[in-house]
């Protein structure tokens, strides 16, 4: 187990590297460094020496990939790609554009995205699951046909609406909760509700359906009518076995998202004004800011890859047999 | 999930029974202070003096720093009058051997104007650490490092702060700090051209900055500006290069406000920048308030600055002021307002509806995304519905500085003067299209009616604006009635034949006439800009192609001068009409000289009369060359004159003392705030409706009863059998 | 001689579209050679709701196509000797076909089937003695209701009679319809009419031939009475610049469509190839496809997007030679977006390729085949893709609607489709600030929802037929 935990570490650095490599080459095609300082000396008279100035001070004059004026191994270190990515991986992130610290910033934002998506997720689990065993315990009748098509049909709205909707009516008619706004600490309470609520309800289609076959898979199993001819009620069969047996395929695709629950949401964060990550992802990209886009890209991936292993640990959690050598 | 759903329900419901306002924003305890609420969309970038070019970035500073000199807030037109200066300051001038001249002396002999500017004393700074002294008075916070900054997060977290006196040496210390090579200074390389020896002082410093490490203080003391001195401990005197009678509009803006040099040493301490403690992210004044929290990710709080020197409310302004209750707080000791938060609001929606609800004591100064959301009503004009009405939301407009307009650049061949298609072919088309954009529908359905038509220029309020017949673009229109009437788009279409596309087609070879307009996505290039351009190009049957790009791309298409139309906009630095006209400056070419006249536009006979023209004193004989200038670019037509965005702001009924500012953005301290009213109309506005809730429950029940029944049914089923 | 008045145009996303449509037939003839591949059509044709939405889908069908035939029109004001020019708008069959409500455009904002505008406005009366007076009032609207002339009071009464005079029609139009339905499969059964027609409304046919029926008898009764409204008045109304809301709604089908379509297509090719030389070759190659995989998903699928759709902006923007029309650029953005669509999304369907295909390399007449020399390639050919054709089928189903709904997100973020052209991101982004307004403007974003909705939905209901019939491991499950 560990020896293969070690090796899932080392594959990811390649992949890491990959990972700036691709991303690096994209923004620096998309902004030339000439750009970046343009846009953050503004556009009020700007002279052409503020820019070099700029682009000095940052370290955007040296060459890209290969510094062929450097000796020894400044041909590698000494070029933007080093400077900007390479220090990545110690966690160093470097400054934003704006000359404000990265990491600190990510740290002050975690809070907010955490304290919308882990409620979202955690919740958001516990109703599909709930209202996709109660489907599949009403298999073949009407509440379960109703209760697909209304699955479908949750599925088929655009996240937009549900934002543009709950805030309209919950919000904006009822006034029930604050339509925006974010406070630390437990006052943060009534700003969650309503994007959790929204966040739940713009879940539950795709992800109750998708539960709900992997019951109905199992249910036709035969163990299942083992279980229940040996009498057992029909709530014992669908948590006891039924449940715990269709882990594996829901595992597959739930805990690879958890360590990305990180990232926060961009549209949630910036409609409902949480100064979160998404919305600092969002900000960057429209402020161009390629220093806070690179960092983020590089923390996704890693979480990604995180959360690719968590996956293959819980496996085992759930099912003794499944062992990694 | 049942027993989650109805968690939620009753936490509702729970939540329903404990107050009224189920959806106030703010924290319970706030309620009934003296505090007043308003939003921010972006977040200021800078809020050290020395880099802050914004408006974003003035709603915040313009009430922490002060500058020597600030705009009256009542009288218009704008007025400037002392802050911390004891009086505006008159320049003298010498000319080249160092002899003083009259103030009529012509601009050519004047070699030097001088400026002395006293600030009167006991003016105090608002507590910082930067301040604090022991006992001994050896500065607390000088030798800080890294271990020592362990514990501090913020700059509350220093557990001394002290004060001292403004002296005309900060004044000094930020004026070095306008070349300081680390700060980019947006105005830098505008000065060096003005301030004697700034330019020198630059280079000076650069050099410095290279010797020694990143991450030590660069001690602007022991560098000499030639051109500003100090006189005494309250005097300053800046020298400027020739005369340039706009200065004392910059000693009105935050580049000019006072730095200590000890808050500079203080924040260039190791390991201060890396948790954010600058003068970019805490600022120090003397002004009214100050900066308590920093948040720009979700708020900023500005408190009242205990220090704040003796300043009273106006009590004189303009005709009108005193019915409009403008005058009441007359004499009163500002600022009025204890503390003023503002939030971060990014979302327009949200921004609105929070405002509707009371939440929001103002709408902010109208920034975009603002704009679009509030559509006061549908209808093209600025007014209020009757619902805002009777909650008594007061809607102020003026004018701004600004100007909105579609050039032409003058070095295209087809729509440009010098070659190609000839000069008098395109000047015709330039004018056919002047007339055939139609800029009162444009602000009739893009601004609702939140601007005024173009005739030059020049916005109203601006010295050389003039109203009515005098003032109207006669290419463009005609006076009838009274009013500037549009000229209907047969006589555009017949300019369009006379320069040789009759009908859109060309004379000799039938090939359509094709024009790219470049713009950015935001700007012009959104579907419904471009739907209505393309008809108001349809009108002489031109093909209008847009191209929208982003930002960036734009800029360099304009600077390589790769555009054909483009459009843009332009918002006063100070209220002169030099700010204006140096857009259409020879000497500004974008292309050839990185200026700001993005046209390229180049005119020798407009270039000698705007020459006349910047250093002249405001009078008759300036009026008589502004309207020959505003005459020659009517008939040149190197842009399409467009609009001058009215500012519009909503304020509700128990905001007082709002008046509509637009150079002066330090008015946070003029206002004050029926606390008591607000209480009341939030609450009588924000009762919470509950029948949803209800209607929710009982869904629920009947989706799960039947469920449950059924299940009972089954289960007994399965037994029995 | 008859004079050709119009410049063709091929935009590349026309042509991918055609190409679609052409691989879709050529699938329908595999599929109707390959026994395995008809037994599931036939599912899926029996499958209600997937019969049903295919009937919907039809319908959007059709308007896309539509409007991936495009022409420039000839400018007219042409003199002799002086060669033919042409407009720099580009125009398809679809708006050739609702040219009505393309070019009716209001000065802004009006209600579905107004007669006024929305809101009042300053309007100069000039008086006898030739004085200018000024009044408010709600302006009358250009077009909408303009045939009713002065006599406004007829407005409710006239659309009643247009609406039931369509839905009449549309009553007629269905009964032929389903009465030549009828004689058809009578004659191909040979069994009498009345007895086909008696099974047809009983549902009692293999092929789900009622939910066909009933679907078009809805569709029918909604959309004929539109398209009776729609000449002469506005029926979604009319946005800002007062263009009619039902015109942007029809062109925001094709964007979908192809967004929801091209972008499986462009990469599926890469994703069979990848996901097949991975699973089958296995070893180095395997690492490697693996390695190529694993790192592009990994990277925040928003990110790599922006990232790409900056990039392309970038290089359209330079290169503004490459493009004779606003259309043309527009349409290369959207094919561009497609791709970037597909780099992040081929990855997942890549993967599934390489599982299942790691699984029949294992099996024994694959294996035999091997040892009797046959080339790897034809192994692949022969034996391994037609196995994985379902997984394929399925995919494609299965991702349209998701895509469909992104592109609504990507045009909200600002990195969608060229802010030029009709797309439902696009309307939801202009239509979200309308909320605001006080009256509120609800019917652009009403609109969008509604479209936007009906597609989607009879995407998603397709493609579980589709899945169901497909999925060996489904069958059994439902």
């Amino acid at each position: 187990m560990l020896a293969y935990l070690v090796r899932r570490l080392l594959y990811a650095i390649p992949i890491l590297i990959g990972v700036n490599l691709i991303t690096f080459a994209l923004f620096f095609i998309v902004n030339t460094p000439d750009d970046m300082a343009r846009m953050q000396l503004g556009v009020k008279r700007v002279t052409a020496e503020a820019i070099a100035k700029w682009k000095v001070e940052r370290g955007y004059d040296k060459p890209l990939f290969i510094n062929a004026q450097a000796a020894g191994a400044g041909v590698l270190t000494d070029t933007i790609f080093f400077a900007k990515s390479a220090r990545m991986f110690v966690g160093d992130f470097g400054r934003a554009e704006d000359g404000r610290d990265i990491a600190r910033e990510i740290r002050t934002r975690m809070g907010p995205s955490l304290a919308i998506a882990l409620p979202t997720f955690i919740l958001g689990l516990m109703v599909t699951i709930s209202f996709a065993l109660l489907l599949a315990f009403f298999r073949a009748s009407p509440l379960d046909f109703w209760g697909v098509v209304l699955c479908v049909a949750l599925m088929s709205i655009s996240g937009l609406f549900y934002i543009i909707g709950g805030q309209f009516l919950i919000s904006k008619l009822w006034r029930l909760v604050p339509i925006s706004g974010y406070s630390g600490g437990l006052d943060a309470w009534k700003f969650l509700i309503l994007p959790v609520l929204i966040g739940i309800v713009s879940g539950i289609g795709s992800s109750a359906r998708w539960y709900r076959t992997i019951f109905l898979e199992e249910i036709n199993k035969d163990y299942v009518r083992t279980a229940r001819a040996k009498g057992l009620s029909e709530l014992a069969v669908l948590f006891g076995h039924v449940l715990r047996n269709a882990m594996i395929p829901i595992l597959t695709g739930v805990v690879v998202v958890i360590p990305l629950l990180f990232m926060g949401s961009l549209l949630t964060e910036s409609f409902f004004g949480i100064p979160g990550l998404g919305s600092y992802t969002i900000d960057a990209i429209n402020a161009q800011d390629f220093a806070v886009v690179r960092a983020m890209v590089f923390i996704g991936s890693v979480l990604y890859i995180v959360g690719l292993m968590l996956t293959d640990i819980s496996y085992t959690f759930v099912d003794p047999r499944i062992r990694f050598e | 999930m049942t027993i989650v759903r109805l968690a939620c329900l009753s936490l509702f419901i729970l939540l329903a029974s404990c107050s009224s306002e189920q959806n106030d924003p703010y924290p319970a305890s706030e309620r009934g202070k003296n505090i007043l609420y308003a939003a921010f969309t972006e977040r200021p970038k800078h809020l050290d003096p020395a880099q802050s070019y914004t408006e974003d970035e003035y709603t915040f500073t313009e009430q922490i720093y002060e500058p020597p000199l600030q705009y009256h807030y009542l009288k218009r037109p704008y007025t400037l009058i002392a802050a911390t200066a004891d009086t505006v300051p008159v320049p003298r001038y010498f000319d080249a051997k160092g002899k003083a001249l009259t103030a009529d002396a012509p601009t050519e002999d004047i070699a030097r104007s001088v400026y002395e500017i006293r600030i009167r004393p006991g003016i105090r700074y608002q507590p910082h650490p930067a301040f604090a002294v022991d006992d001994a008075g050896k500065p607390l916070y000088i030798d800080n490092d890294r271990g020592k900054l362990r514990g501090i997060a913020t700059i509350a977290d220093f557990a001394h702060s002290g004060s001292r006196e403004l002296v005309a040496d900060d004044y000094i210390y930020e004026i070095k700090r306008l070349a300081h090579p680390r700060l980019h200074s947006p105005i830098f390389g505008m000065m060096a051209g003005r301030i004697v020896g700034l330019k020198e002082l630059g280079a000076a410093l650069q050099r410095a900055a290279q010797d020694q490490p990143e991450e030590t203080w660069l001690d602007l003391d022991r560098f000499a500006l030639e051109g500003v001195t100090r006189v005494d401990r309250y005097t300053l005197r800046i020298t400027l290069a020739g005369k340039y009678p706009q200065f004392v509009y910059w000693l009105a803006m935050p580049f000019f406000a006072p730095v200590p040099r000890e808050v500079d040493r203080f924040y260039s301490q190791p390991g201060m920048a890396e948790k954010n403690l600058t003068l970019d992210w805490y600022p120090v004044g003397t002004g009214p308030y100050m900066l308590t929290e920093n948040n720009p990710n979700s708020r900023m709080v500005l408190a009242r600055n205990p220090n704040f020197h003796a300043e009273t409310y106006p009590c004189e302004g303009e005709a009108g002021d005193r019915a409009a209750g403008l005058l009441a707080d007359c004499g009163k000791a500002l600022p009025l307002i204890d503390r003023a938060i503002f939030s971060r609001e990014k979302e327009s929606i949200p921004y609105w509806n929070k405002f509707l609800q009371g939440y929001y004591d103002a709408s902010g100064i109208s920034s975009d995304s603002f704009d679009q959301a509030v559509r006061l009503n549908v209808s093209g004009d600025v007014q209020l519905s009757e619902e805002m009405r009777e909650r008594g939301i007061r809607l102020l407009t003026s004018v701004r500085p600004s100007t909105y307009y579609m050039g032409f650049n003058m070095l295209d061949p087809v729509v440009g003067s010098r070659d190609g298609v000839g000069e008098q072919r395109s000047v015709k088309l330039r004018q056919a299209l002047s007339i055939a954009i139609d800029q009162e529908e444009f602000i009739s359905i893009f601004m609702n009616g939140r601007g005024v038509a173009a005739m030059s220029p020049l916005p109203p309020g601006i010295f050389g604006y003039r109203q009515g017949e005098a003032g109207i673009d006669p290419v463009v229109y005609d006076w009838v009635d009274g009013k500037a009437k549009r000229k209907p788009v047969e006589a555009a279409r017949k300019l369009l034949a006379e320069a040789g596309w009759p009908d859109g087609r060309d004379a000799k070879t039938g090939a359509p006439l094709v024009l790219n307009l470049d713009t950015t996505s935001g700007g012009m290039g959104d579907k419904s800009h471009v739907d209505w351009l393309t008809r108001q190009f349809g009108k002489l049957d031109i093909q209008l192609v847009v191209r929208a790009t982003d930002f960036n791309r734009f800029q360099e298409k304009l600077r390589k001068g790769a555009v054909q139309l483009y459009f843009l906009g332009w918002n006063a630095d100070y209220p002169d009409p030099e700010n204006f006209f140096f857009l259409l400056a020879g000497a500004e070419s974008k292309v050839a000289h990185g200026g700001e006249n993005t046209s390229n536009y180049a005119s020798p006979e407009f270039d000698r009369l705007f020459a006349e023209m910047k250093d002249m004193d405001s009078g008759q004989q300036r009026l008589a060359i502004i309207s020959r200038m505003n005459r020659l670019l009517q008939q040149d037509a190197p842009w399409i004159f467009g609009f001058h965005p009215t500012s519009y702001t909503l304020g509700h009924a128990w905001l007082h003392n709002r008046k509509p500012t637009d150079v002066g953005n330090n008015s946070l301290k003029y206002q004050r705030i029926d606390v008591a009213l607000r209480e009341a109309q939030r609450r009588a506005w924000n009762e919470p409706v509950l029948w949803p809730l209800a209607v929710g429950v009982l869904v629920l029940l009947s989706v799960v009863l039947p469920a449950f029944v059924s299940y009972r049914r089954r289960e007994r089923g399965t037994a029995r059998s | 001689m008859s004079e050709i008045t119009f410049l063709p145009v091929l935009l590349w996303s026309d042509v991918l579209i055609w190409l679609l449509v052409l691989a879709a037939l050529a699938l329908g003839f595999l599929s109707s050679r390959n026994p395995l591949l008809r037994a599931a059509w036939q599912r899926v044709g029996r499958s209600r709701p997937g019969m049903a939405a295919a009937t919907v889908l039809l319908f959007f069908l059709i308007a896309g196509l539509l409007d991936s035939i495009h022409y420039r029109p000839q400018l007219p004001g042409r003199e002799a000797g002086q060669p033919p020019a042409y407009a720099v708008e580009v125009l398809s069959l679809l708006d050739a076909a609702a040219s009505p409500l393309r070019t009716r455009s209001e000065k802004t904002y009006s209600e579905p089937l107004a007669t006024r505008a929305y809101a009042k406005e300053a309007i100069e009366l000039r008086e006898a003695d030739g004085s200018v007076r000024q009044m408010r009032d709600f302006p009358r609207l250009t077009f909408g209701g303009a045939h009713l002339q002065g006599d406004e009071a007829r407005h409710d009464a006239d659309i009643v009679n247009r609406a039931l005079r369509a839905e009449a029609l549309a009553c007629a139009l269905w009964a032929a319809f389903a009465a030549a339905c009828a004689c058809l499969l009578a004659r191909r059964r040979g069994c009498p009419v009345h007895e086909m027609a008696r099974a047809l409304l009983r549902g009692e046919t293999d092929f789900a031939w009622t939910s066909v029926l009933s679907t078009l008898a809805v569709l029918l009764l909604l959309l004929l009475p539109i398209a009776a409204l729609c000449v002469d008045y506005h029926v979604f109304g009319t946005d800002k610049v007062g263009q009619d809301v039902l015109y942007q709604v029809l062109k925001s089908v094709r964007t979908a469509l192809v967004i929801g379509l091209v972008t499986t297509l462009v990469t599926l090719p890469l994703a069979i190839l990848l996901g097949i030389f991975a699973g089958y070759f296995r070893g180095r190659v395997d690492d490697l496809i693996q390695y190529l995989y694993t790192t592009l998903s990994s990277i925040p699928g928003v990110l790599l997007i922006a990232a790409a759709v900056l990039m392309m902006q970038v290089i359209i923007d330079t290169h503004p030679q490459w493009f004779a029309t606003a259309a043309e650029r527009a349409d290369l953005r959207l094919l561009a977006l497609c791709f970037i669509l597909g780099l992040t999304s081929w990855t997942s369907l890549c993967r599934l390729l390489r599982g299942e295909t790691l699984k029949l390399r294992e099996l024994e007449y694959i294996q035999a085949a091997h040892a009797f020399g046959v080339s790897d390639l034809r192994i692949i050919i022969r034996h391994i893709l037609p196995n994985l054709m379902h997984i394929v089928i399925i995919a494609l189903v299965m991702d349209f609607s998701s895509l469909v709904l992104a592109e609504a997100v990507l045009s909200y973020v600002g990195i969608g489709v060229d802010p030029i052209m009709f797309s439902f991101g696009n309307m939801i982004n202009n239509a979200r600030m309308e909320m605001a307004r006080e009256p509120m403007v609800w019917w652009s974003l009403a609109a969008a929802f509604v479209f936007m909705f009906a597609l989607v939905l009879a995407a998603n209901l397709l493609a579980d037929a589709v899945r169901d019939a497909f999925d060996p491991r489904q069958a059994g499950a439902a």
